[in-house]
């Protein structure tokens, strides 16, 4: 197992892609390679950003990942080892959501998406043979933009540990730009895979809403909640995004009728006459300069490879975070209310009668953030006041949706920061929850239309922190961005760079 | 439009949270600054605007799809009572409900 | 609408009826439905709100509920929505229930039935479709409640009335009639003990003219018994309270049978807090017309329209007809039995009188009655062309029911039923009566009425029960040159 071993430790990671090579060659072992990677977690801790590990449980699936390719099971992921964001449920690994209301959490099924990435369910079909190796730290219930809002402790940024990673899905983006997995699965609300996978400088992409099953998520805002892949390529992001997409027409009635596609198929189309659209609102003086400067070398990348620049308007784009913070929570403060430790899950220890239980219960399981949430959308959809919030937003959310078909009469593709500075110091918002709110300005544009959206390394700023540059699709459109990413990979490498130490 | 402390004593209430006094400054403190930003909102006119729920639902009719009339699930009362927190036979036991 | 007074105050009541539809699996999941499993073994990680469980709409259940709108001819809305009811109880999984709130399924509609022999009709304000709770089990368990959810996810039609209801009688008889409905079109076991059926009522009083009182809602009520119980308790307590200077506040109560009496539920402060909002995880509900028009095509003639015709076809009394129409396989044999004898109102006879008084003696449905409605018929038809009178009529019925044999006429034979038919014996009988009662011939001669009458008895007697007593009277009268 040495090609492994001495490819791990060094500072070359194949990736998924590569990595699927190798074991088809017979280069290692899907054994080997678990083992290899569970080394190097286990070899940094510090990052915090693993909440359950099995190894006993990783390597048998990896053994039952060797039998099949010993059949000649030709599925192109077959072996490759990944972990998913806590907010997958497992029937092997503990699932938290990053909460203590879930503290030690077994579930009795597998997410769709774990089922189809991992060894399949009776209703799923065989899966694609990966290797879960453990369980990613996340902010709680998926709620938050800097991993700092975890039951079980932050996760720290590998490019700087007093930065944060990202959030919510900041586990699933610190390990992968760690080096200590090759994939990972995440979750985008308004944002929660782009927004980590910029602040780690690795890429991630949210599907169209509807694309991957829900099924198996721990749900937080069911209207805005999506499955995507973060890896280091788009080339890896295709792979894995072909394997979980496709309806799931038993188990979620939102998921739509389209089927999967192979997304790795059109990587390689040529860009030219690309019309790529610079919403003005997403460049104005709320960006920061470093970021600015990293978007603008991007987007020169992308015209020398033939692309043409369109300017567009996303007129309601500030109205985004009034209306996504309505939204959200309000579907939340009812998604959580199955919190209430009558069948699992955390239940106080001493009560007086039954709502004495349901209150401290749910006062000592859920943290700050989420109460926040909780109170917000109890109250905005509270009588007399659901119309003037709820109701008004989601009317918002359809002007908002067709500021965007307007823009895409013009443009085939937006683009823009994901997010207006490079990752804050840990911390930093602690004083002032609304900071993470603003902060999500330019994800909750695509999330509030259900459009598909993802992060590519744009470059660095400052102190040396990535940026990564936003690309917006029409809808079912994920193709022709992990394309234009793909390109943009081709003759750039801030992609490959790996933070010192890992 | 402010909220008051009554206020935060009822929505915790209705979402059966706890708070101590502490909490609900604190929280009476967040919310109104939050709704602050929120006010924006009230400004958009949305006359005749159809309320979007299910996002591609702006683009192509999304309608609910329908399961034949099928049983499939089997007792699985085991596992699905793992991480129960109070069981007796088979029962999830929770402090006396009265009607 | 006269409605009757009760010391001076009219009585409106409103009904909402919860209908278990007879699916095999659940609204959303799919666990079974049945009844009496042992506790939380069909309560599948949907209906146990699992994290990560997600609701899929069962497409029995929807059909169902377009069978009701088009019974109660209501109006099929073509986009309905579903929407979440947010509240916290044990036997609540998700901690809101999914049903309809703004646009439900089935909206309009009425039922109508006889109150004695005046009609009635109840307009429907709309008939939802949601998902059931599951159950408490009161101090199962040292002084803690046990929660079995198996009942969690059953599907519900929930059927609301106008409040046009005047009295607990017309209350009963709309329940029944609309019980009848839901199990006549075969969307609803009907079982009223194990819940399947059960009734709220919303009750208040007011003097004529005024406008309503404040309503209090009676909840479950699963027996017919108990509706009317409940409600007069209620109506009696409502006026007494606004005789004694009180108001009546809003409240929802429970029965008691042992007590008889109504009492007030523990109600939360917030508990009328429920934030519906339309569930995000299911979009809209879809019903094109033609699924509404194949539905349509499959449903059985209804209750009513079958009543109707027996008046109009068979030129029955609406009572026999609303009585035949109780239930689909009383109708049916009655209908074979009418039209196989061209006799309806002694089918009818037969059926209200022998059968049913047989039937409830031995409790069981006609389904189970041994004696076919052909087999009636061809009974009736016996009667009807002299061959046997009616006495004969009912010991061959009697044999026929304890399975002595099938064949109407191989049974009157073998008991030697057949009436006497030939003038000529009878007339010989006739002579030998007149002749060995000479005083009862100079009585009636007398014009003593009765007389007659103990000479027919005689003739009977002298043949043996088989004369037909129309022929003996007549025969008489000739030999008697009266």
């Amino acid at each position: 197992m040495t090609t492994s071993t001495t490819s791990l430790s060094g500072p070359e990671d194949r990736g998924v892609a590569g990595w699927a090579r190798a074991l088809r060659a017979r280069e290692c072992s899907a054994v080997e390679l678990a083992r290899a990677y569970l080394d190097r977690i286990s070899a940094h801790r510090e990052l915090n950003a693993f909440l359950a590990l099995d190894e006993e449980r990783s390597l048998e699936q990896a053994r039952r990942a060797d039998e099949r390719l010993a059949a000649g099971d030709a599925s192109p992921l077959l072996g490759v080892p990944l972990a998913h964001k806590d907010v997958f449920v497992t029937r092997d690994f503990v699932t938290t959501a990053g909460s203590r209301m879930l503290a030690g959490y077994r579930s009795p099924f597998d997410a769709t998406v774990v089922a189809r990435l991992g060894h399949g369910a009776p209703d799923q079909g065989p899966g694609a043979g990966m290797v879960t190796l453990g369980k990613l730290n996340c902010d709680e219930f998926a709620m938050g933009s800097g991993n700092e809002n975890s039951a079980y402790g932050p996760v720290l940024n590998p490019w700087s540990a007093s930065r944060v990673p990202g959030g919510s899905s900041g586990g699933s983006a610190a390990a992968v730009a760690a080096g200590l997995i090759p994939a990972a699965t995440g979750t985008d609300t308004g944002g929660s895979i782009r927004q980590p996978a910029a602040f780690c400088g690795i890429t991630g992409i949210k599907p169209t809403y509807g694309r991957v099953s829900r099924y198996g998520m721990v749900a937080f805002a069911s209207s805005l909640d999506q499955a995507g892949p973060m890896a280091r390529t788009a080339e890896d992001c295709a792979l894995l995004l072909s394997a979980m997409c496709g309806p799931d027409p038993d188990r979620d009635s939102t998921s739509l009728d389209v089927p999967a596609e192979d997304f790795s198929r059109a990587l390689d189309a040529p860009l030219d006459g690309l019309r790529i659209g610079l919403p003005k609102e997403f460049l104005g003086e709320g960006v920061a300069p470093d970021v600015r400067a990293a978007v603008d070398a991007a987007l020169a990348e992308l015209q020398r490879l033939g692309a043409r620049l369109v300017d567009i308007s996303l007129p309601r784009t500030e109205l985004a975070i009034p209306v996504y913070y309505v939204l959200a929570p309000a579907e939340a403060s009812s998604n959580l209310a199955r919190y209430d430790g009558v069948r699992y899950g955390h239940r106080a220890r001493d009560y007086a009668d039954l709502i004495d239980m349901y209150e401290k219960t749910r006062a000592e399981g859920f943290g700050d953030e989420v109460k926040r949430r909780i109170m917000i959308g109890t109250y905005v959809l509270s009588h007399g006041y659901y119309d003037a919030y709820y109701l008004q937003a989601q009317k918002i959310r359809r002007l908002i949706a067709d500021d965007f078909q307007r823009a895409f009469e013009v443009c085939d593709v937006i683009a823009g920061p994901v997010a207006p500075t490079v990752a804050w110091p840990r911390g930093g918002h602690r004083a002032d929850p609304l900071a993470d709110y603003l902060a999500d300005v330019f994800t909750l544009p695509a999330s509030l239309a259900g459009l598909p959206g993802m992060s590519v390394p744009a470059g660095f700023g400052e102190g040396g922190l990535p940026v990564g540059l936003q690309l917006i699709g029409n809808y079912f459109q994920e193709a022709r961005l992990l394309n234009v990413a793909h390109r943009l990979q081709q003759v750039t490498d801030h992609h490959l760079r790996r933070p010192a130490g890992f | 439009m402010s909220l008051s402390a009554q206020d935060i004593t009822r929505i915790a209430s209705l979402a059966r949270l706890a708070l101590s006094d502490a909490e609900r400054d604190r929280m009476q403190q967040q919310l109104n600054d939050f709704f602050s930003i929120v006010d924006a909102m009230r400004a958009v006119d949305t006359q005749g605007v159809e309320p979007l729920a299910h996002p591609v639902g702006a683009v192509m009719d999304v309608a609910l799809r329908l399961r034949d009339d099928v049983v499939s699930e089997t007792d699985q009362r085991a596992s699905n009572q793992r991480s129960a927190p109070l069981v007796e036979r088979g029962l999830y036991l929770v402090p006396k409900v009265i009607e | 609408m006269t409605s009757p007074l009760i010391q001076g105050y009219e009585v409106v009541i409103g009904f909402e009826t919860h209908a278990q539809l007879s699916t095999q699996s659940k609204i959303f999941s799919r666990a079974a439905t049945a009844f009496g499993a042992e506790p939380n073994t069909q309560a599948c990680a949907v209906d146990l709100a699992l994290p990560g469980t997600l609701p899929v709409m069962n497409r029995g259940a929807v059909e169902r509920a377009i069978r009701f709108g088009l019974a109660i001819g209501a109006h099929i809305a073509p986009r309905s929505i579903f929407a979440r009811k947010n509240y916290f109880y044990p036997d609540l999984p998700k901690g809101y229930q999914i049903s309809q709130y703004e646009i439900p399924v089935v909206q309009g509609g009425s039922v109508s039935f006889y109150l004695g022999d005046e009609k009635k009709t109840v307009r429907l304000v709309r008939a939802h479709l949601e998902e059931d709770a599951g159950k408490s089990l009161h101090d199962a368990f040292h002084g803690m409640s046990g929660i079995d959810l198996n009942r969690a996810g059953t599907p519900l039609l929930e059927i609301v009335t106008e409040p046009d209801i005047r009295s607990s009688a017309e209350a009963v008889a709309y329940a029944k009639e609309l019980h009848k409905i839901v199990t006549w079109i075969g969307i609803c076991d009907g079982n009223m003990q194990e819940g399947s059926f059960r009734c709220d009522a919303n009750v208040s009083v007011r003097k004529p003219g005024q406008p309503l009182g404040t309503r209090r809602e009676i909840k479950n009520l699963n027996s017919f018994k108990f509706m009317q119980q409940a409600i007069d308790y209620e109506v009696r307590w409502q006026i007494e309270q606004l005789e004694d200077g009180r108001a009546i506040e809003q409240a929802t109560v429970l029965f008691d049978p042992d007590t008889g009496e109504t009492r007030a539920m523990r109600t939360k402060e917030d508990a009328a807090d429920y934030r519906y909002f339309p569930d995000p995880d299911l979009p809209p509900l879809v019903i094109a017309p033609e699924w509404v028009e194949q539905v349509r095509a499959a449903l059985p003639e209804l209750p009513r329209a079958m009543a109707e015709r027996f008046v109009r076809d068979y030129g029955l009394p609406e009572y026999d007809a609303t009585t035949l129409t109780q239930s689909q396989a009383m109708a049916a044999y009655f209908d074979a039995a009418a039209q196989a004898s061209a006799q309806p109102k002694m089918a009818s006879n037969w059926i209200m009188g022998e059968i049913s008084r047989r039937l409830n003696a031995e409790e069981i449905d006609i389904a189970q009655a041994p004696v076919a409605a052909a087999t009636l018929a061809a009974l009736i038809a016996r009667i009807q062309d002299g061959t046997i009178s009616n006495n004969a009529a009912r010991q061959v019925f009697d044999a026929l029911w304890r399975g002595e044999g099938q064949d109407v006429d191989a049974l009157i034979e073998a008991k030697g039923l057949r009436q006497m038919n030939d003038t000529g014996a009878l007339e010989a009988i006739i002579d030998e009566v007149l002749a060995r009662n000479a005083d009862n011939v100079a009585q009636f001669k007398a014009g003593k009425d009765k007389a007659f009458n103990a000479l027919v008895g005689q003739v009977m007697k002298a043949s043996g029960g088989k004369a037909n007593p129309q022929q003996v009277g007549a025969l008489l009268r000739q030999k008697l040159g009266a």
